[in-house]
């Protein structure tokens, strides 16, 4: 019945997306890390990325984020909140990267450069192993990610130099922006702390801030709750449900941490060996035999806790 | 004390100075025994024994005592010496450092002209020398130092701004303010077409294909006889005029404000043209630290990939930093190119690059005063070193101290940097605060490109 | 043709011996990840070693050329293999570990203490010698209208090719069936875990310095038969040359080290005979800048994927 459900009746990710992956393929070489993908990211939902370790999860992410060139396959990136199927079609066939209308936007990822999928199509992420700017404050931290509204802000440097009133503003704001999110974070007593000073859990939430000091429409988190103490991955928890709701920004997340997924995931995509084997809620993917197979057919939270101490040894484990 | 440690203190300390010995012996034997030199018939060979002998007994010695009282010693000579100092009264100097040398640099010329009144045209020339560096230094910190971007060919953006100041005044008769700004926009037109293609270089690349640019641009000076005068370069290059007069004996500067003519005058408003092309660096940098590009820089410096995930065009980022690294540079150039009055290629090898470069390291990335005290300490020193002539009446006649000055000055750079690997200032200032401004330590700052 | 056919054996020649300059350069990078720039003042410093032997040797009355020619091999090679040693403990030891560029100045610092001390204790002056190996077989007579053109191939290009090979393969075995190679290769691909393994980091990366050393001094002897004119400065141009070379044939990469050692020294050989020789560093370091933009891991080296 549960198959039946994800093949035939449409999923609420089908109906509102603002991401969606179609055939994906990356090949490093000989070696096929993703075999055509396709997957929908609901407005809205958290959707979680599952799967072994070097199932291509991350691959994936470096697709939709730029920092890989897809080898083959479409990733449509959508600011407006009708299907717009037409318009993709029409934009894909012109070559362009994106479509500039107003609010229904719609962006072709695999043609940008990774920077402009951040300022334009407006897909920030964080990284597996913390990219923190380790010598620089939290606050500065959360200010560089501000970089494009302040840029014009101080008219390209040209009237910051002059400390003109609007650029005088604009700083302010972001830094009450800023200040915003690390109130939110937790993290508003080490606003003058370097990050690189910060214990590792709170590197993970400034990471999140900072990402979200972007303004993002979809939020990528690569293993957001790894390393984390069970309190702290409630508190992650929490976080997440609140940049959800209250920013209505859509997450994609990858997670090893199954209590994690299954608990606060709305969707959840299973990948084995760059392909995906299952695809639907957390009850679905939980009793699909596949799943199940494909993590030895031992209790998930086992295998979970295993490849967990593995990935902690191997830093970018979960990368090729 | 006990016998037994000491005992074996000395027999440790006389083996490993016996090593060293030995190895001076080996590495000495072809430089200091033998020396070739050109006589009748092809090269003579003559013996040194003593130099030899001489240098084997020193290196023994020195490092012996050396030994016994500071690297195997139990409680180092050192260790007394090296008074920390509470951090409050630190603090303090931190704060008022900057300031106290500003003072002292504005009335430099008139000190100097008090203290040493029969060399205070080689002292204010010294100090025109060591500003000039200064200035290098504080441009190249925008590009190494925030940007993390390193650069090996930054004396070529100076070369550009010399010979443009040179070549505008010889062909078109421009004067040194004219010019001045068109050389600046003429060298960082250079530091975008140069930077555009290796700005995604990693670090050790981007830095040797940097010194080959620079390389590049000076065999071209060289070659290039009928345009850049080749080997011969550029002479008479036009005094920079304060308002419109000259600095001449009849009719010029002095007669218009009513003084005596004195040469000196024109030391002391060369000096101060200098130190207001540096302050205006040194005041760009600062803000340009506090606005977004700034911020920007120093973020591609600790995490480039970071950056793009948010959203920062890095390409564009290391080009502003790279061609507002070069403009100064050129600024430097012209200046140079006035003060000298005759530039040739000789003027902008490679060593240039890597002394400004060292400035910046030993100084400590990043940081502006750092690149003041190291500028002192390294250009000012090597300058007292020609000033040691009665080192002459104790080695005898032959002895010319001035050929050691880069001998000494390559063994301080090896020296100071195995000393402080970060540099002499090796913290960094947050460039927003959101309620207490704490300094931060260089060990969490990472240092550009590649690892 | 004939000219051709010159040029050809004239850039071979003097690529070997960037190649070999190269060699250094390239496993010092492969092991530690760091530019030596000291290394072409290593080279200068052999050829000088070499020259004061040869003088010496001269003036103790031995008169046979073969054996005065390779015991001046032998020690210039031991005894500046000494000096890469000194380098290394003096001014990397003491910084590895720390931050990047720390080494880089310190290596730069070295260059200068290197160039200024062969400076003051042998003079600024240029040290001619006299051409030693004379003579060479003629391959090909040709007739142009400006008289008879010949294909020389010296005695002295004979053995510098000759003896550049036997290098390279004995040096390649060494890298290759050792266990010194094995440590050397252990030490770049994870000198923590070789260390913990029981290599001995600190005396692998020795000797890679004392390897790279020895190479250069068999270089600069080959610099000063051929030319027969060294001075303190010549460290530096035919060490960007030599990195160059490193980088064109993939950094790294012994093979790659010489097939980019003889590269280079085509290029500027017949540079210098079809253009112009003024311009010659030009095109070098043109195609320094040219690699290393279009294809930075060089001809034989390995691509690098960005870690995200």
């Amino acid at each position: 019945m549960e198959t039946a459900m994800k093949t035939t009746s449409m999923q609420s990710w089908d109906d509102n997306v603002v991401l969606s992956v179609e055939h994906l393929t990356m090949r490093f070489g000989g070696l096929v890390a993703v075999n055509d993908l396709s997957f929908n990211v609901g407005r809205g939902d958290i959707t979680a990325l599952i799967g072994p370790n070097g199932a291509g999860k991350t691959t994936v992410f470096n697709c939709v984020t730029g920092f890989y060139k897809p080898t083959e396959g479409r990733i449509v990136m959508r600011h407006g909140k009708s299907f717009q199927s037409e318009k993709i079609e029409a934009l894909t066939r012109t070559g362009r990267q994106f479509n500039d209308d107003g609010d229904d936007r719609v962006f072709l990822l695999e043609r940008m450069p990774d920077f402009e999928i951040s300022k334009r199509a407006k897909v920030a992420r964080t990284f597996q192993n913390i990219r923190l700017f380790g010598g620089m404050t939290a606050l500065e931290n959360l200010l560089v990610a501000q970089h494009n509204p302040l840029m014009i802000a101080s008219m390209m440097t040209v009237g910051g130099i002059f400390n003109l009133p609007g650029y005088k503003k604009a700083r302010a704001e972001a830094i009450d922006f800023a200040a915003y999110w690390l109130e939110k974070t937790g993290l508003i007593e080490r606003a003058d702390d370097p990050a690189a000073d910060l214990p590792y859990g709170d590197q993970r939430r400034l990471e999140i801030a900072r990402a979200m000091c972007t303004r993002p429409h979809l939020l990528c988190l690569d293993e957001p709750a790894a390393g984390l103490n069970p309190r702290e991955s409630t508190e992650l928890n929490d976080l997440l449900q609140y940049i959800r709701k209250d920013h209505g920004t859509s997450i994609l997340l990858i997670e090893h941490d199954m209590g994690v997924v299954m608990e606060i995931s709305d969707h959840v995509i299973v990948l084995d060996y760059g392909q995906k084997i299952s695809d639907g809620n957390a009850s679905h993917v939980k009793n699909d035999p596949k799943v199940i197979s494909a993590y030895l057919g031992v209790d998930e939270d086992e295998v979970a806790a295993v490849e967990e101490s593995i990935d902690t040894q191997n830093g970018e484990g979960g990368q090729s | 004390m006990s016998a037994a440690p000491n005992s074996g203190l000395m027999a440790e300390s006389l083996k490993d100075a016996a090593v060293a010995a030995v190895l001076v012996a080996v590495l000495g034997f072809f430089f200091l025994a033998l020396r070739t030199d050109i006589g009748t018939g092809g090269l003579d060979l003559t013996y040194r024994w003593g130099l030899w002998f001489a240098a084997i007994a020193i290196v023994f010695g020195v490092r012996l005592l050396l030994n016994l009282f500071i690297f195997k010693a139990n409680k180092p000579v050192t260790s007394g010496m090296s008074v920390a100092l509470p951090a409050g009264l630190l603090t303090v100097i931190g704060r008022f450092l900057g300031p106290f040398l500003l003072a002292v640099a504005a009335v430099l010329p008139f000190l100097l002209m008090y203290l040493f009144p029969s060399r205070d045209r080689q002292f204010i020339d010294l100090a025109i020398l060591i500003m000039t560096y200064v200035m290098l230094g504080w441009g190249l910190n925008v590009v190494v130092g925030l940007a993390g971007l390193l650069d090996l060919g930054y004396v070529a953006f100076y070369a550009v701004g010399a010979y443009s100041f040179a070549l505008l005044a010889q062909y078109l008769d421009i004067g040194f303010w004219t010019a001045l700004p068109l050389a600046g926009l003429l060298a960082a037109t250079w530091g975008v077409i140069l930077g555009f293609p290796v700005l995604r270089l990693r670090g050790d690349y981007l830095a040797i294909v940097t010194l080959a640019f620079g390389e590049i641009i000076r065999v071209v000076l060289l070659n290039w006889y009928e345009f850049t005068g080749g080997p011969d370069g550029i002479s008479g290059i036009p005094k920079p005029s304060f308002f419109g007069l000259e600095f001449e004996r009849k009719g010029g500067f002095a007669d218009f404000f009513g003084l005596d003519y004195d040469s000196i005058h024109r030391f002391i408003y060369l000096y101060y043209i200098i130190l207001g092309l540096a302050l205006i660096t040194n005041f760009v940098t600062l803000r340009l630290r506090k606005l977004p590009i700034g911020r920007a820089w120093e973020a591609l410096r600790e995490d480039e990939i970071a950056c793009r995930s948010l959203g920062i065009n890095t390409t564009n980022t290391k080009l502003t930093a790279f061609s507002i690294g070069a403009m100064f540079a050129g600024f430097a150039g012209s200046f140079f190119a006035t003060r000298q009055g005759f530039i040739s290629p000789e003027s902008f090898t490679f060593l240039e690059s890597a002394i400004i470069l060292a400035i910046v390291v030993l100084g400590g990335l990043g940081s502006q005063i750092g690149v003041v005290i190291a500028s002192v300490v390294m250009i000012g020193g090597i300058e007292v070193l020609r000033n040691l002539g009665f080192l002459k009446e104790i080695f005898g006649p032959d002895f010319e101290p001035t050929q050691y000055r880069m001998l000494i000055f390559g063994l301080a750079m090896v020296l100071i940097m195995v000393w402080k690997p970060r540099g002499i200032i090796s913290s960094r200032n947050p460039s927003a605060v959101y309620k207490e401004r704490k300094k931060i330590s260089s060990d969490m700052v990472a240092q550009g490109e590649g690892h | 043709m004939e000219y051709f056919l010159q040029q050809l054996i004239n850039g071979l020649t003097l690529g070997s011996i960037y190649g070999l300059i190269a060699i250094g350069y390239t496993m010092v990078y492969g092991i530690i990840g760091m530019i030596n720039f000291a290394h072409g003042d290593i080279f200068m410093v052999g050829s000088f070693i070499a020259l004061a032997t040869f003088l010496a040797l001269v003036a103790l009355g031995i008169s046979a050329l073969p054996l005065i020619l390779f015991i001046t091999l032998l020690v210039s090679m031991l005894f500046t293999s000494a000096w890469g040693w000194t380098v290394e403990r003096l001014a990397y030891r003491p910084l590895r570990g720390s931050f990047r560029l720390a080494p880089l100045i310190t290596a730069i610092g070295m260059s200068i203490v290197l160039q200024n001390f062969v400076q003051i204790t042998q003079g600024a002056r240029v040290k001619p010698l006299p051409p030693q190996i004379q003579g060479g077989v003629t391959l090909i007579e040709g007739v142009t209208e400006n008289g008879t053109i010949a294909v020389q191939l010296s005695y002295m290009q004979m053995i510098i090719i000759a003896t550049t090979l036997a290098l390279m393969i004995g040096f390649s075995l060494l890298i290759s069936k050792t266990s010194l190679g094995r440590s050397q290769r252990a030490c770049e691909q994870d000198q923590k875990m070789a260390a913990l393994l029981g290599v001995n980091v600190d005396r692998t990366i020795s000797l890679t310095f004392v390897m790279g050393a020895a190479l250069a001094a068999v270089a600069g002897f080959m610099f000063l038969l051929l030319y027969g004119v060294i001075d303190f400065y010549i460290g530096f141009l035919a060490g960007v040359k030599a990195f160059t070379a490193a980088v064109l044939g993939g950094i790294g990469s012994l093979p790659g080290a010489m097939l980019g050692g003889l590269l280079i020294g085509l290029i500027e050989v017949f540079w210098s005979g079809y253009f112009s020789v003024e311009y010659k560093d030009v095109a070098a370091f043109s195609i320094l800048v040219i690699v290393l933009i279009f294809m930075p891991s060089g001809l034989l080296g390995k691509p690098e994927v960005e870690k995200v």
